[in-house]
């Protein structure tokens, strides 16, 4: 299967700079430098149908196309490497493989929104993925791919890795540049757009690390050739599935857009373990409601998985098998977004610390009726927070709700969690796991 | 207090910066590897360099989950409680080292040697359970090869 972000892959280690540069690497940076103009630039990113891979799935050169033309003064570029949501794992998969796409999709980014100062606000714990970027800028830097007057065009800019220091609102795009300028990271209102007032003030485009490590390709190979890479004739390019949880081989893959759910887990995931048969998935990361054996032949696109009631979010897959109580799943998950909540407004601060409440009553068997109904209500009530946490951490409940209503029901019925997890031994790679259900 | 040699590079790093807050993360993180954590007196000292009052760091630094505002152990283990870690047995993992280790999350070994603290996603699902000691990540952590992650450093 051919491959695009992972084409440069060796096995183990991180590609050299000299081996990127010998496959072909920086070449569709010196075909825009010296060919094509940024218009041409953003345009052929537009033509792309390329949408952002960072979980919004917003298309990348549109949101590129925002930022005024006319306006003096700095405009920014911020890729958004704080990888926080729980099940994804891809930027920081890539970057350990390969630090240099992204480090030329940021100037050709940069190039075509007339953008002189770039950053990459990093997420803590990713240390090996910092240290690659900070190698490759400074290599690219000398050998004249970056900096000052890059390839003799005339055009200028540079790249500041900014590691943050791990806290999962960072990764809101306007919570993101207040971090950046070094405030508590509350999100911002909207409007203005971060396209119109952004970053102190200025013009700012914020682009997931994988939507940026693309642009290369599109550039070298032209927008049809990246959009013909995808499954169906809906879907655009390749995306990199992180899958986790109980499925066999649980990897990071890159994989054309618009293969059905069924296909990635039976094909690069191996199946499920051994003992193990496939009861749900978050199919987006932690934000996205569940999908269950129903949503099996799903193309994993964009509107596909919205039609089916989910999100594609970051393509972190993460597999529930039969032995998973989805209530105790769910309490985790909401915990999460409880405790991630930078505390800001009141619907998100008191709201989600009352959900886990209620799912801690249902799974203890303390539940009743009426649980479940406020439950419903507090779906609909949280998308009145002030940013997409609250309204993403209800994602899961909304499913639990949808698809386990009648799991939900059990343990009220029961007065216990009906699946017998202290029964089960601790689960492992390579371990057997018994079925007690 | 800091050494001249620290707080010039640290006025070096602000100087860079486009504003002076924005250093204000890697400030604080230098303070932490200085003084094991962000001590009162760290904050202070962050303040006088960032132009900014003690508040304004503290409101920083209570935000973030890697600023550690009260002592910690000369290792801290970070053990992640997110889904898909939870799915592979992560809590089973926490309690067992808080077991092996006497104490429970959130406190600190009596010699100072180790820290246990629940933490959000570290990005690496594929090789759940996952910790993470120091700025080490250590995957696919099981009850069996958990303490020999951890014995090594007790020495």
């Amino acid at each position: 299967m051919e491959q695009i972000l992972f084409r440069h892959n060796k096995p183990g280690r991180c590609v050299t700079f000299a081996e990127y540069r010998a496959e072909g690497g920086f070449g569709a940076l010196k075909k825009a430098l010296s060919g094509m103009s940024p218009d041409e630039v953003q345009q052929a990113v537009i033509d792309s149908g390329m949408r952002g891979r960072g979980g919004a799935g917003f298309p990348t050169g549109k949101k590129w196309s925002f930022v005024p033309r006319n306006l003096t003064g700095p405009r920014w570029l911020i890729c958004n490497c704080d990888e926080m949501e729980p099940g994804t794992y891809k930027d920081r998969i890539l970057l350990e493989a390969n630090p240099y796409s992204l480090v030329e999709g940021m100037v050709l980014a940069c190039y075509a929104i007339g953008v002189r100062h770039s950053f990459i606000f990093i997420r803590r714990g990713y240390e090996q993925a910092a240290a690659n970027l900070r190698q490759a800028i400074t290599e690219a830097t000398t050998a004249g791919l970056l900096g000052e007057n890059i390839l003799e065009s005339g055009f200028s800019c540079d790249i500041d890795v900014h590691v943050s220091a791990g806290r999962y609102i960072c990764g809101e795009e306007t919570a993101l540049m207040s971090a950046l300028e070094g405030k508590r990271a509350n999100p911002r209102a909207k409007p203005p757009f971060p396209a119109v007032k952004g970053l102190w003030g200025g013009p700012t485009v914020v682009n997931n690390v994988e939507s940026l490590a693309n642009v290369p390709y599109i550039i070298a190979h032209g927008p049809q050739w990246f959009k013909d890479t995808a499954a169906t004739s809906e879907a655009s390019g390749m995306k990199l599935f992180c899958v986790s949880g109980q499925v066999a081989n649980p990897a990071c893959f890159e994989l054309p857009l618009g293969m059905t759910l069924g296909e990635i887990i039976d094909g690069p995931c191996g199946g499920m373990r051994l003992g193990s048969s496939f009861k749900a998935c978050l199919p987006g990361g932690a934000s996205t409601p569940y999908f269950t054996r129903e949503q099996w032949n799903v193309p994993m696109d964009f509107d596909p998985v919205a039609k089916a009631g989910s999100r594609l979010g970051t393509g972190g897959i993460v597999v529930f098998d039969q032995n998973t109580c989805m209530v105790a799943a769910t309490l985790n998950l909401v915990k999460f977004y409880a405790r991630e909540s930078c505390g800001w407004c009141t619907p998100c601060r008191e709201g989600l610390p009352y959900v886990v409440h209620l799912l801690e009553q249902i799974e203890s068997g303390q539940g009743s009726e009426e649980h479940i109904a406020i439950l419903k209500e507090h779906v609909q009530y949280l998308n009145y927070a002030f940013c997409a946490l609250a309204p993403g951490a209800m994602g899961p409940v909304d499913g639990l709700l949808r698809h386990f209503e009648d799991e939900m029901r059990e343990h009220i019925v029961k007065g216990k969690c009906p699946i017998l997890k202290a029964n089960l031994p601790q689960r492992h790679r390579g371990t057997e796991v018994n079925n007690a259900g | 207090m800091i050494t001249t040699e620290l707080k010039n590079e640290l006025q070096t790093r602000i100087a860079s910066a486009i504003t002076n807050r924005e250093a204000a993360v890697d400030v604080m993180k230098a303070f932490q590897a200085h003084y094991g954590w962000l001590t009162d007196e760290a904050v202070v000292e962050a303040a006088g360099l960032l132009g900014l009052s003690p508040l304004q760091v503290e409101e920083l630094a209570t935000f973030y989950e890697m600023i550690y505002r009260r002592p910690v152990g000369q290792q801290v283990i970070h053990v992640c409680d997110s889904i898909s870690c939870w799915a592979m047995g992560g809590e089973t993992l926490l309690g067992h080292l808080s077991g092996v280790l006497g104490i429970k999350p959130g406190e600190t070994t009596p010699d100072g040697l180790f820290t246990l603290l629940p933490c959000c996603c570290l990005g690496n699902c594929g090789e759940a359970p996952t910790l993470m000691i120091g700025d080490t990540i250590c995957g696919r952590v099981t009850v069996e090869n958990a303490s020999k992650i951890v014995t090594p450093l007790l020495f």
